[in-house]
């Protein structure tokens, strides 16, 4: 057998760590990661992976059924669909401040739960709400009906020509 | 103990007749193995420390500890209320179905079928309310007496830990009847988590950092109240919540008897008094040790030759009160529970809200600020209410007037002066708004960002915390700053919330009585 020089020595006989604080910072890099791990992931799965729901399209009638002038208020999908000279509008009745469903009052929306008031095209005029009431997507369906998309946003003014 | 005098019988046969015989004394005396009500102080001490549930009490009390204006019995009563709530809840389980199908349904049967399911259902109401409105005066309570200071700042966030639980707890209850009034009140709460993005929509960043959409969703499961939402509210109901009160109100209790019992001023008699005619030093027990194996041996302890202590023996004297104070409990939420039933409106409805919809009446206050705005009432100011409240104990270190309310020289004064400047600001506040509105009023189309800036519920916080500074200045004590600020939060948010539960009527406008609300 060669002789060793100290280098080589050193590395094959490294200076002793003892076995007891080897093992317990073992232990405690162990515990700690895997219960970080395992917290990360328990928490990780109440985040839903898929949202739950219906799909939230909504028929709501051939253009000819929605008069010009004519509102119509489809109550199980929460918005009223209006139609004026230049076409037809959906505006959401889910209030901006904190989602309590805004009634119609005489000079646009009120609602209910903490006093906020939008016009008639869904803007802000008084309260707590934080923005206009949205306007919804409005399409046609291959049988001809209206469609309202009423988990899509479209910038105020934009109307369905029909 | 009288087993080992009988002479043992001679054959084993006769040995099991004989054991047989005397089962009733034997499985007695393994039960209650004092054998008889402690006579002696050794015996009552015995009687505490033997016993799981008793142990948690030192074996001695103070006796400033027991006198009932001192504590007002309020912790206790947050407590039996709880293990009311624990048993009526149980009760209520088996008749109870987490689905929005069968939940309403499941509350009808146990109101109208299920024997004495209403009165149940009525009393873990009650309880829940009288579990709230205590646990506030208690915190009250500690914090009027300086009994937060020194050992005692960790108990009094463990105390504030229960405050958020206590308050979960109801907000999940309120979801479970899936009546018109849970739905809406669920709706507007799990919006309200849904508020920072008031402020990240108004910056324009919601598309990358959305911690509103994200606590709504883990909340509800999904983006609006249904069956996700029933059945993880109805898991924290009664799983997740109670377990970590529970767990919380053990460390709560430990730490009272481990920071050597209810705060209490040092020396009570000056350190000396009247023993055996003639003057001695009172012994005094350091304020972290409970000396509860000194007391087994009478006329042997760290007592000799000293005069009398202040304690008296747990057993009776403590349990007694606490036993009392439970039953003050329960008498009052049984009489609550037969007069006043539990609401239940109709089966709930996406499409028609409640017209008022109101919180219960714990938070009406915050609703009432949500009402200007959701992000800063809804959530800004309860977590700069809840992180103050944490603060005290580490920013007024100064000891001094621990366990006696209004401790400290010139408090009492501070106390009432904040109660009319809080009482003033509040009002005035209110009765600006009612009348003349706020920015939206005025400017339609302000930007967001000046309205959660300067809305009436952060001016109030603004003028509460100047007035705080102001007395910190003027009476240079820290302490009379917190009592001063603490008044003032205490006086805004009843204010607030009687204000809203009697003066919000439909569409949240200003009644003077809910009698002249419009029939609809």
């Amino acid at each position: 057998m060669p002789e060793l020089n100290e280098k080589q020595k050193s590395r094959l006989e490294p200076a002793a760590i003892r076995r007891r604080s080897f093992l317990s910072v073992a232990a405690l890099t162990s515990f700690f990661s895997a219960a970080g791990m395992a917290l990360a992931g328990a928490l990780r799965l109440p985040g839903p992976a898929v949202l739950p729901g219906p799909v939230r399209r909504f028929k709501v009638g051939h253009p000819e059924e929605f008069a010009v002038g004519s509102e119509t208020r489809v109550e199980e999908a929460n918005f009223t669909v209006f139609r004026d000279v230049q076409g037809v509008y959906a505006i959401s009745s889910v209030c901006t401040h904190l989602g309590c469903t805004v009634a119609r009052s005489a000079d646009g929306f009120a609602c209910p739960c903490h006093g906020s008031r939008f016009a008639k095209n869904g803007e802000v005029v008084r309260g707590p709400a934080p923005r206009s009431l949205p306007w919804l997507e409005v399409g046609r369906a291959a049988d001809g009906q209206l469609v309202v998309y009423a988990d899509n946003e479209v910038p105020e003014g934009t109307r369905f020509r029909v | 103990m009288s087993t080992a005098t009988t002479p043992v019988p001679p054959s084993a046969i006769q040995e099991f007749l004989h054991n047989l015989r005397r089962l009733p004394h034997t499985v007695k005396d393994a039960w209650f193995r004092l054998g008889h009500t402690p006579e002696s102080e050794r015996e009552e001490s015995q009687a505490t420390f033997h016993n799981l549930f008793l142990h948690i009490h030192s074996v001695r009390v103070h006796m400033r500890s027991l006198a009932p204006t001192f504590t007002l019995g309020l912790g206790i009563i947050s407590a039996a209320s709880f293990v009311i709530l624990c048993i009526t809840g149980v009760l209520l389980m088996v008749y109870y179905k987490p689905s929005t199908t069968l939940a309403y349904d499941s509350i009808k049967d146990l109101h109208f079928v299920v024997f004495t399911g209403r009165f149940m259902r009525n009393i873990h109401r009650w309880s829940a309310h009288v579990m709230v409105a205590a646990v506030f005066l208690h915190m009250a309570r500690v914090f009027y007496t300086g009994s937060y200071k020194k050992p005692r700042e960790f108990n009094w966030l463990v105390g504030l830990g229960l405050l958020v639980m206590t308050l979960a707890l109801s907000f999940t209850g309120y979801l479970l009847p899936y009546d018109q009034l849970a739905y809406w009140a669920i709706t507007i709460g799990s919006n309200i988590a849904n508020s920072p993005r008031e402020l990240t929509d108004a910056l324009g960043i919601t598309k990358w950092f959305d911690p509103g959409g994200f606590q709504r969703r883990l909340l509800l499961g999904a983006n609006f109240v249904g069956e996700d939402a029933l059945i993880r509210f109805y898991v924290l109901h009664v799983f997740i919540l109670p377990a970590a009160l529970i767990t919380l109100l053990g460390v709560h209790f430990w730490r009272i008897r481990k920071d050597g019992g209810l705060a209490r001023p040092e020396g009570p008699m000056g350190g000396v008094a009247e023993w055996g005619g003639e003057m001695k030093r009172v012994f005094e027990p350091l304020g972290t040790k409970t000396y509860g194996l000194m007391a087994l041996v009478k006329g042997r302890r760290a007592t000799v030759n000293r005069g009398p202590e202040d304690t008296v023996m747990s057993w009776p004297h403590l349990f007694w009160a606490e036993l009392a104070v439970f039953m003050v409990t329960v008498v009052l939420t049984l009489i609550l529970a037969f007069h006043f039933d539990a609401p239940l409106k109709e089966l709930a409805n996406p499409a028609v809200p409640e017209n008022p919809a109101k919180a219960p009446w714990y938070f009406l206050g915050l609703q009432e600020l949500v009402s200007y705005s959701a992000f800063v009432g809804g959530l800004m100011i309860p977590a700069i209410a809840w992180i103050g409240l944490a603060l005290i104990p580490f920013l007024d270190q100064r000891t001094g007037g621990e366990g006696t309310w209004f401790g400290s020289p010139g408090e009492r004064p501070v106390a009432l002066e904040s109660l009319f400047v809080g009482l003033a600001a509040v009002v005035g506040m209110l009765a600006f708004t009612v009348n003349y509105g706020w920015l939206r009023n005025w400017y339609p189309h302000i930007h967001q960002l000046w309205i959660i800036a300067i809305n009436p519920g952060s001016i109030l916080v603004l003028l509460y915390m100047i007035w705080s500074l102001w007395v910190l200045r003027r009476s240079n004590s820290i302490r009379h700053a917190a009592v001063a600020l603490f008044t003032c939060f205490l006086v805004g948010f009843t204010v607030l919330t009687y204000f809203a539960t009697v003066h919000r009527g439909p569409n949240w406008l200003f009644y003077w009585w809910p009698s002249q609300w419009p029939v609809h």
